[in-house]
Protein backbone atom coordinates (compact mmCIF):
# COMPACT_ATOMS: atom_id res chain seq x y z
CA UNK A 1 0.00 0.00 0.00
CA UNK A 2 1.67 3.13 -1.10
CA UNK A 3 1.56 6.41 1.27
CA UNK A 4 -1.88 8.16 -0.56
CA UNK A 5 -3.54 4.87 -0.08
CA UNK A 6 -2.78 4.53 3.11
CA UNK A 7 -4.05 7.58 4.02
CA UNK A 8 -6.74 7.23 2.55
CA UNK A 9 -7.70 4.26 3.84
CA UNK A 10 -6.66 5.21 7.94
CA UNK A 11 -9.68 7.82 7.13
CA UNK A 12 -13.09 6.39 8.44
CA UNK A 13 -15.46 5.94 5.86
CA UNK A 14 -19.26 6.82 6.64
CA UNK A 15 -20.68 4.47 8.90
CA UNK A 16 -17.28 3.43 10.45
CA UNK A 17 -15.37 4.48 13.57
CA UNK A 18 -12.04 3.86 13.99
CA UNK A 19 -11.71 1.67 17.21
CA UNK A 20 -8.13 1.17 18.11
CA UNK A 21 -5.79 3.86 17.07
CA UNK A 22 -2.00 4.58 18.79
CA UNK A 23 -2.11 7.72 21.45
CA UNK A 24 0.37 10.82 21.99
CA UNK A 25 2.43 9.39 24.66
CA UNK A 26 3.45 6.67 22.40
CA UNK A 27 5.20 8.00 19.73
CA UNK A 28 5.76 6.83 16.67
CA UNK A 29 9.70 5.09 17.00
CA UNK A 30 9.51 1.72 15.95
CA UNK A 31 10.83 -0.50 18.69
CA UNK A 32 14.46 -2.63 18.69
CA UNK A 33 12.49 -5.46 20.53
CA UNK A 34 12.52 -8.99 18.25
CA UNK A 35 9.38 -9.57 16.18
CA UNK A 36 6.59 -11.12 18.79
CA UNK A 37 8.35 -9.90 21.72
CA UNK A 38 5.24 -8.87 24.71
CA UNK A 39 7.59 -6.01 25.68
CA UNK A 40 5.58 -3.92 23.34
CA UNK A 41 2.61 -4.89 24.43
CA UNK A 42 3.29 -3.88 27.91
CA UNK A 43 4.89 -0.44 26.43
CA UNK A 44 1.18 0.20 24.74
CA UNK A 45 -0.36 -0.58 28.02
CA UNK A 46 1.66 2.01 29.28
CA UNK A 47 0.76 4.37 27.05
CA UNK A 48 -2.60 4.00 27.66
CA UNK A 49 -2.83 4.68 31.29
CA UNK A 50 -0.78 7.53 31.17
CA UNK A 51 -2.99 9.41 28.31
CA UNK A 52 -6.34 8.62 29.86
CA UNK A 53 -6.76 10.26 32.32
CA UNK A 54 -3.52 12.99 30.87
CA UNK A 55 -0.61 12.32 33.22
CA UNK A 56 2.06 12.15 30.78
CA UNK A 57 3.24 15.76 31.35
CA UNK A 58 3.82 15.37 34.56
CA UNK A 59 5.20 11.50 34.44
CA UNK A 60 9.25 10.78 35.09
CA UNK A 61 10.04 6.94 33.92
CA UNK A 62 13.17 5.47 35.50
CA UNK A 63 14.35 3.23 32.75
CA UNK A 64 16.16 -0.01 34.02
CA UNK A 65 19.28 -2.29 32.14
CA UNK A 66 17.63 -5.05 30.15
CA UNK A 67 16.08 -5.37 26.68
CA UNK A 68 13.89 -2.12 27.93
CA UNK A 69 16.67 -0.29 28.54
CA UNK A 70 15.79 2.33 26.04
CA UNK A 71 12.64 2.08 27.09
CA UNK A 72 12.35 5.93 27.33
CA UNK A 73 12.72 6.62 23.70
CA UNK A 74 9.09 5.47 23.06
CA UNK A 75 7.25 7.13 25.42
CA UNK A 76 7.32 11.44 25.48
CA UNK A 77 7.17 11.75 28.77
CA UNK A 78 10.66 12.53 30.80
CA UNK A 79 13.27 9.61 31.74
CA UNK A 80 16.27 9.01 32.91
CA UNK A 81 18.27 5.72 33.06
CA UNK A 82 19.19 4.01 36.33
CA UNK A 83 22.26 1.40 36.90
CA UNK A 84 21.60 -2.42 37.09
CA UNK A 85 18.67 -3.09 39.43
CA UNK A 86 18.48 0.50 40.96
CA UNK A 87 15.57 1.83 39.36
CA UNK A 88 13.90 1.65 42.49
CA UNK A 89 16.48 3.53 44.16
CA UNK A 90 17.03 6.34 41.56
CA UNK A 91 12.58 6.37 41.73
CA UNK A 92 12.37 7.44 45.39
CA UNK A 93 14.94 10.55 44.45
CA UNK A 94 13.04 11.94 42.06
CA UNK A 95 9.79 11.10 43.14
CA UNK A 96 10.87 12.71 46.81
CA UNK A 97 12.49 15.82 44.83
CA UNK A 98 9.32 16.36 42.66
CA UNK A 99 6.11 15.05 44.98
CA UNK A 100 3.91 16.35 41.84
CA UNK A 101 5.36 14.07 39.68
CA UNK A 102 4.27 10.09 38.85
CA UNK A 103 7.16 7.78 38.79
CA UNK A 104 7.36 4.59 37.48
CA UNK A 105 10.05 1.96 36.84
CA UNK A 106 10.27 -0.31 34.37
CA UNK A 107 12.19 -3.31 34.77
CA UNK A 108 12.85 -7.09 34.00
CA UNK A 109 13.25 -10.54 36.25
CA UNK A 110 16.88 -10.07 35.91
CA UNK A 111 17.27 -6.65 36.88
CA UNK A 112 14.38 -6.26 39.69
CA UNK A 113 14.56 -9.75 41.10
CA UNK A 114 18.71 -10.50 40.61
CA UNK A 115 20.50 -7.52 40.85
CA UNK A 116 18.37 -5.13 42.05
CA UNK A 117 16.43 -6.88 44.70
CA UNK A 118 17.68 -5.21 47.54
CA UNK A 119 16.87 -1.57 46.41
CA UNK A 120 13.43 -3.01 45.32
CA UNK A 121 11.93 -4.54 48.47
CA UNK A 122 13.33 -1.73 50.39
CA UNK A 123 11.94 1.07 48.17
CA UNK A 124 8.41 -0.98 48.78
CA UNK A 125 8.86 -1.56 52.32
CA UNK A 126 9.12 2.46 52.69
CA UNK A 127 6.04 2.99 50.76
CA UNK A 128 7.56 5.00 48.46
CA UNK A 129 5.09 6.54 46.16
CA UNK A 130 5.93 4.99 42.73
CA UNK A 131 4.36 2.25 40.51
CA UNK A 132 6.71 -0.47 39.29
CA UNK A 133 6.51 -2.57 36.41
CA UNK A 134 8.11 -5.87 36.41
CA UNK A 135 8.15 -8.07 33.15
CA UNK A 136 8.79 -11.73 34.25
CA UNK A 137 10.07 -14.00 30.91
CA UNK A 138 12.12 -16.15 33.06
CA UNK A 139 15.53 -15.09 31.33
CA UNK A 140 17.99 -12.45 31.08
CA UNK A 141 16.60 -11.83 27.71
CA UNK A 142 19.49 -8.66 26.60
CA UNK A 143 22.43 -10.63 27.79
CA UNK A 144 21.58 -13.93 25.83
CA UNK A 145 19.09 -15.88 28.02
CA UNK A 146 20.68 -17.18 31.26
CA UNK A 147 18.96 -18.33 34.69
CA UNK A 148 17.00 -15.51 36.17
CA UNK A 149 15.15 -15.55 39.38
CA UNK A 150 11.76 -16.28 37.80
CA UNK A 151 13.33 -18.99 35.50
CA UNK A 152 10.62 -22.20 36.03
CA UNK A 153 12.00 -25.66 37.31
CA UNK A 154 13.87 -27.64 34.51
CA UNK A 155 13.66 -24.81 31.93
CA UNK A 156 17.16 -24.99 29.83
CA UNK A 157 19.34 -22.02 30.04
CA UNK A 158 22.57 -20.93 29.09
CA UNK A 159 23.53 -21.05 32.34
CA UNK A 160 21.64 -23.90 33.20
CA UNK A 161 22.02 -26.27 30.12
CA UNK A 162 20.13 -29.21 31.92
CA UNK A 163 17.63 -26.80 33.09
CA UNK A 164 16.86 -25.28 36.46
CA UNK A 165 17.03 -27.62 39.60
CA UNK A 166 15.51 -26.83 43.01
CA UNK A 167 18.62 -28.43 45.24
CA UNK A 168 20.69 -26.53 43.21
CA UNK A 169 19.78 -22.91 41.79
CA UNK A 170 16.41 -22.68 44.42
CA UNK A 171 12.85 -22.15 42.86
CA UNK A 172 11.49 -19.64 40.77
CA UNK A 173 10.73 -15.94 43.04
CA UNK A 174 7.34 -14.91 43.32
CA UNK A 175 7.45 -10.85 43.37
CA UNK A 176 4.17 -10.51 43.39
CA UNK A 177 3.39 -11.93 46.24
CA UNK A 178 6.62 -11.28 48.65
CA UNK A 179 5.59 -7.28 47.37
CA UNK A 180 1.97 -8.43 48.85
CA UNK A 181 3.52 -9.03 52.45
CA UNK A 182 5.44 -5.55 52.69
CA UNK A 183 3.34 -2.94 54.45
CA UNK A 184 4.39 0.19 52.13
CA UNK A 185 2.90 -1.57 49.00
CA UNK A 186 -0.57 -0.61 48.46
CA UNK A 187 -1.28 -2.94 45.41
CA UNK A 188 0.35 -5.97 44.18
CA UNK A 189 -0.93 -7.86 41.83
CA UNK A 190 0.36 -10.08 38.60
CA UNK A 191 -1.45 -10.09 34.78
CA UNK A 192 -0.24 -11.60 31.56
CA UNK A 193 0.36 -10.69 27.90
CA UNK A 194 -0.19 -13.84 26.35
CA UNK A 195 -3.88 -13.29 25.43
CA UNK A 196 -6.54 -10.63 24.74
CA UNK A 197 -8.38 -11.03 27.80
CA UNK A 198 -5.13 -11.06 29.66
CA UNK A 199 -4.07 -7.82 28.17
CA UNK A 200 -7.09 -6.10 28.85
CA UNK A 201 -6.99 -7.56 32.29
CA UNK A 202 -3.66 -5.56 32.63
CA UNK A 203 -4.41 -2.62 30.98
CA UNK A 204 -6.79 -2.44 34.24
CA UNK A 205 -4.29 -3.61 36.99
CA UNK A 206 -1.73 -1.20 35.88
CA UNK A 207 -4.33 1.79 36.41
CA UNK A 208 -4.52 0.88 39.92
CA UNK A 209 -0.98 0.24 40.13
CA UNK A 210 -0.62 4.30 39.17
CA UNK A 211 -3.78 5.34 41.18
CA UNK A 212 -2.02 4.38 44.48
CA UNK A 213 1.29 6.79 44.09
CA UNK A 214 -1.47 9.21 42.78
CA UNK A 215 -3.10 8.48 45.80
CA UNK A 216 -0.52 8.73 48.46
CA UNK A 217 -1.28 5.37 49.23
CA UNK A 218 2.42 3.55 48.63
CA UNK A 219 4.01 1.65 46.32
CA UNK A 220 2.48 -0.06 43.27
CA UNK A 221 3.67 -2.87 41.81
CA UNK A 222 2.73 -4.62 38.72
CA UNK A 223 4.03 -8.25 37.39
CA UNK A 224 3.52 -9.02 33.95
CA UNK A 225 4.30 -12.47 32.79
CA UNK A 226 5.31 -11.91 29.19
CA UNK A 227 7.98 -13.60 26.83
CA UNK A 228 11.39 -14.18 24.75
CA UNK A 229 10.55 -15.89 22.02
CA UNK A 230 14.41 -15.34 21.13
CA UNK A 231 16.19 -17.11 24.07
CA UNK A 232 13.19 -19.26 24.79
CA UNK A 233 14.24 -20.36 20.22
CA UNK A 234 9.89 -20.04 19.89
CA UNK A 235 7.98 -18.30 17.43
CA UNK A 236 6.16 -15.90 19.20
CA UNK A 237 2.83 -17.58 18.90
CA UNK A 238 4.62 -20.67 20.57
CA UNK A 239 6.14 -18.48 22.98
CA UNK A 240 2.85 -16.96 24.25
CA UNK A 241 1.21 -20.14 24.71
CA UNK A 242 4.26 -21.13 26.34
CA UNK A 243 3.38 -18.56 29.28
CA UNK A 244 -0.26 -19.82 29.02
CA UNK A 245 0.76 -23.30 29.28
CA UNK A 246 3.70 -23.27 31.49
CA UNK A 247 4.35 -19.89 33.40
CA UNK A 248 0.86 -19.18 34.46
CA UNK A 249 0.22 -22.52 36.23
CA UNK A 250 3.42 -21.25 38.58
CA UNK A 251 2.92 -17.67 38.28
CA UNK A 252 -1.01 -17.40 39.08
CA UNK A 253 -2.54 -14.59 38.23
CA UNK A 254 -4.18 -12.04 40.76
CA UNK A 255 -4.87 -8.88 43.12
CA UNK A 256 -2.76 -9.77 45.79
CA UNK A 257 -2.97 -6.71 47.37
CA UNK A 258 -5.27 -3.29 46.43
CA UNK A 259 -4.78 -0.94 48.99
CA UNK A 260 -7.31 1.48 46.77
CA UNK A 261 -10.31 -0.85 47.53
CA UNK A 262 -10.21 -1.18 51.08
CA UNK A 263 -13.60 -0.26 52.43
CA UNK A 264 -12.03 2.44 54.33
CA UNK A 265 -9.01 3.24 51.92
CA UNK A 266 -6.59 4.71 54.84
CA UNK A 267 -2.97 3.29 54.64
CA UNK A 268 -2.55 2.43 57.84
CA UNK A 269 -5.15 0.05 57.71
CA UNK A 270 -3.72 -3.12 56.90
CA UNK A 271 -6.80 -4.93 58.64
CA UNK A 272 -9.23 -4.39 56.32
CA UNK A 273 -7.64 -5.25 53.20
CA UNK A 274 -9.83 -6.52 50.84
CA UNK A 275 -6.90 -9.48 49.28
CA UNK A 276 -7.35 -11.97 46.67
CA UNK A 277 -5.61 -14.73 45.20
CA UNK A 278 -5.25 -16.95 41.95
CA UNK A 279 -7.30 -15.51 38.99
CA UNK A 280 -10.31 -13.17 38.95
CA UNK A 281 -9.65 -10.51 40.46
CA UNK A 282 -7.63 -9.26 38.04
CA UNK A 283 -10.39 -9.13 35.92
CA UNK A 284 -12.71 -7.66 37.88
CA UNK B 1 -18.32 -4.00 7.01
CA UNK B 2 -15.76 -3.70 10.09
CA UNK B 3 -12.03 -3.63 8.66
CA UNK B 4 -8.55 -3.40 9.53
CA UNK B 5 -5.81 -1.66 8.37
CA UNK B 6 -1.99 -2.62 8.79
CA UNK B 7 0.65 -0.19 9.21
CA UNK B 8 2.78 -2.12 7.56
CA UNK B 9 6.35 -1.01 7.41
CA UNK B 10 5.49 -1.33 11.63
CA UNK B 11 4.82 -5.19 10.99
CA UNK B 12 7.25 -7.48 11.81
CA UNK B 13 5.43 -10.27 10.82
CA UNK B 14 4.85 -12.34 14.36
CA UNK B 15 1.82 -13.59 13.08
CA UNK B 16 0.40 -12.49 17.06
CA UNK B 17 -2.54 -11.06 15.14
CA UNK B 18 -3.06 -14.07 13.08
CA UNK B 19 -3.60 -16.27 16.17
CA UNK B 20 -6.07 -13.53 18.04
CA UNK B 21 -8.21 -13.38 14.87
CA UNK B 22 -11.57 -15.01 16.40
CA UNK B 23 -13.16 -15.29 12.90
CA UNK B 24 -9.59 -16.55 11.57
CA UNK B 25 -9.52 -13.64 8.54
CA UNK B 26 -5.78 -12.62 8.95
CA UNK B 27 -3.41 -14.35 7.16
CA UNK B 28 0.38 -13.84 5.90
CA UNK B 29 0.23 -12.02 2.13
CA UNK B 30 3.15 -13.18 0.43
CA UNK B 31 4.45 -9.59 0.50
CA UNK B 32 6.99 -7.51 2.55
CA UNK B 33 8.51 -4.77 3.93
CA UNK B 34 11.23 -2.79 3.66
CA UNK B 35 12.92 -3.87 7.23
CA UNK B 36 11.86 -7.44 4.99
CA UNK B 37 9.49 -8.81 7.22
CA UNK B 38 6.42 -10.60 5.76
CA UNK B 39 2.99 -8.60 6.40
CA UNK B 40 -0.28 -9.67 7.01
CA UNK B 41 -3.61 -8.89 5.40
CA UNK B 42 -7.31 -9.49 5.74
CA UNK B 43 -9.37 -12.28 3.97
CA UNK B 44 -12.42 -12.06 5.30
CA UNK B 45 -15.50 -10.88 6.87
CA UNK B 46 -14.02 -8.71 10.12
CA UNK B 47 -16.38 -7.91 13.57
CA UNK B 48 -14.02 -4.73 14.25
CA UNK B 49 -13.19 -6.69 17.73
CA UNK B 50 -9.72 -5.66 18.00
CA UNK B 51 -8.35 -8.54 19.40
CA UNK B 52 -5.92 -8.68 16.64
CA UNK B 53 -4.64 -4.85 17.67
CA UNK B 54 -4.76 -5.74 21.26
CA UNK B 55 -2.26 -8.24 20.57
CA UNK B 56 0.60 -7.00 18.02
CA UNK B 57 3.10 -5.84 20.00
CA UNK B 58 4.31 -2.86 17.43
CA UNK B 59 1.17 -1.06 17.68
CA UNK B 60 0.98 -2.10 13.94
CA UNK B 61 -2.95 -2.64 13.46
CA UNK B 62 -5.90 0.20 13.29
CA UNK B 63 -9.61 -1.05 13.43
CA UNK B 64 -12.31 0.68 12.07
CA UNK B 65 -15.50 -0.80 12.97
CA UNK B 66 -18.73 -0.48 11.41
CA UNK B 67 -21.20 1.42 13.51
CA UNK B 68 -24.01 -1.17 12.53
CA UNK B 69 -22.06 -3.86 14.07
CA UNK B 70 -22.34 -5.20 17.41
CA UNK B 71 -20.96 -2.57 20.06
CA UNK B 72 -18.37 -3.91 22.59
CA UNK B 73 -14.66 -2.97 24.08
CA UNK B 74 -12.40 -1.60 22.30
C1 LIG C 1 26.24 -3.90 36.71
C2 LIG C 1 25.84 -4.74 35.54
N1 LIG C 1 25.91 -6.07 35.62
C3 LIG C 1 25.55 -6.84 34.56
C4 LIG C 1 25.11 -6.26 33.40
C5 LIG C 1 24.71 -7.15 32.23
N2 LIG C 1 23.27 -7.19 32.02
C6 LIG C 1 22.67 -6.41 31.11
S1 LIG C 1 21.03 -6.70 30.97
C7 LIG C 1 21.13 -7.94 32.14
C8 LIG C 1 19.93 -8.76 32.53
C9 LIG C 1 18.64 -8.25 31.99
O1 LIG C 1 17.63 -9.16 32.20
P1 LIG C 1 16.16 -8.72 32.56
O2 LIG C 1 16.20 -7.68 33.61
O3 LIG C 1 15.41 -9.96 32.86
O4 LIG C 1 15.62 -7.99 31.25
P2 LIG C 1 15.15 -8.61 29.84
O5 LIG C 1 16.27 -8.34 28.91
O6 LIG C 1 14.87 -10.05 30.03
O7 LIG C 1 13.92 -7.83 29.50
C10 LIG C 1 22.43 -8.09 32.61
C11 LIG C 1 22.84 -9.09 33.60
C12 LIG C 1 25.04 -4.85 33.36
N3 LIG C 1 24.61 -4.21 32.27
N4 LIG C 1 25.41 -4.11 34.42
S1 LIG D 1 15.73 -10.88 23.60
FE1 LIG D 1 13.75 -11.59 24.39
S2 LIG D 1 13.04 -9.99 25.84
FE2 LIG D 1 14.70 -9.13 24.55
S3 LIG D 1 13.63 -8.10 22.85
FE3 LIG D 1 14.18 -10.16 22.16
S4 LIG D 1 12.41 -11.43 22.62
FE4 LIG D 1 12.19 -9.52 23.80
S1 LIG E 1 -10.79 -6.77 14.36
FE1 LIG E 1 -11.30 -8.82 15.18
S2 LIG E 1 -12.31 -9.87 13.48
FE2 LIG E 1 -11.28 -8.07 12.59
S3 LIG E 1 -9.30 -8.87 11.94
FE3 LIG E 1 -9.00 -8.06 13.99
S4 LIG E 1 -9.29 -9.81 15.34
FE4 LIG E 1 -10.14 -10.39 13.33
S1 LIG F 1 0.83 -8.69 15.38
FE1 LIG F 1 1.52 -6.76 14.48
S2 LIG F 1 3.71 -7.04 14.08
FE2 LIG F 1 2.81 -9.07 14.43
S3 LIG F 1 2.30 -9.82 12.36
FE3 LIG F 1 0.45 -8.84 13.16
S4 LIG F 1 0.59 -6.70 12.45
FE4 LIG F 1 2.61 -7.60 12.19
MG1 LIG G 1 14.00 -10.94 31.77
Amino acid sequence: MDAHALEAALRPADGEKCVFDTNPVLNERLTHYCPGCLHGVAHRLVSEVLHEPDLAPRTILVAAVGCATFTYDYFNVDGLEAPHGRACAVATGVRRARPEAVVFTYQGDGDMAAIGLAESLHAANRGERITSIFINNTVYGMTGGQMAPTTLLGQKTTTTPEGRCLAREGGPVHLAEIMAGLEGVAFAARCALDSVAHVRAAKKALRRAFEVQIQNLGFGFLELLSSCPTNWHMDPVTAARHVAESMIPVFPLGVFKDKAAAPSGKPSDAANESEHTAGGAADA
Amino acid sequence: MSRVVFLEERCKGCRLCVAACPCGILRPSGRFNRHGYEVMEQAGTCSGCASCAVMCPDVAIRVFRSVKAKEGAA
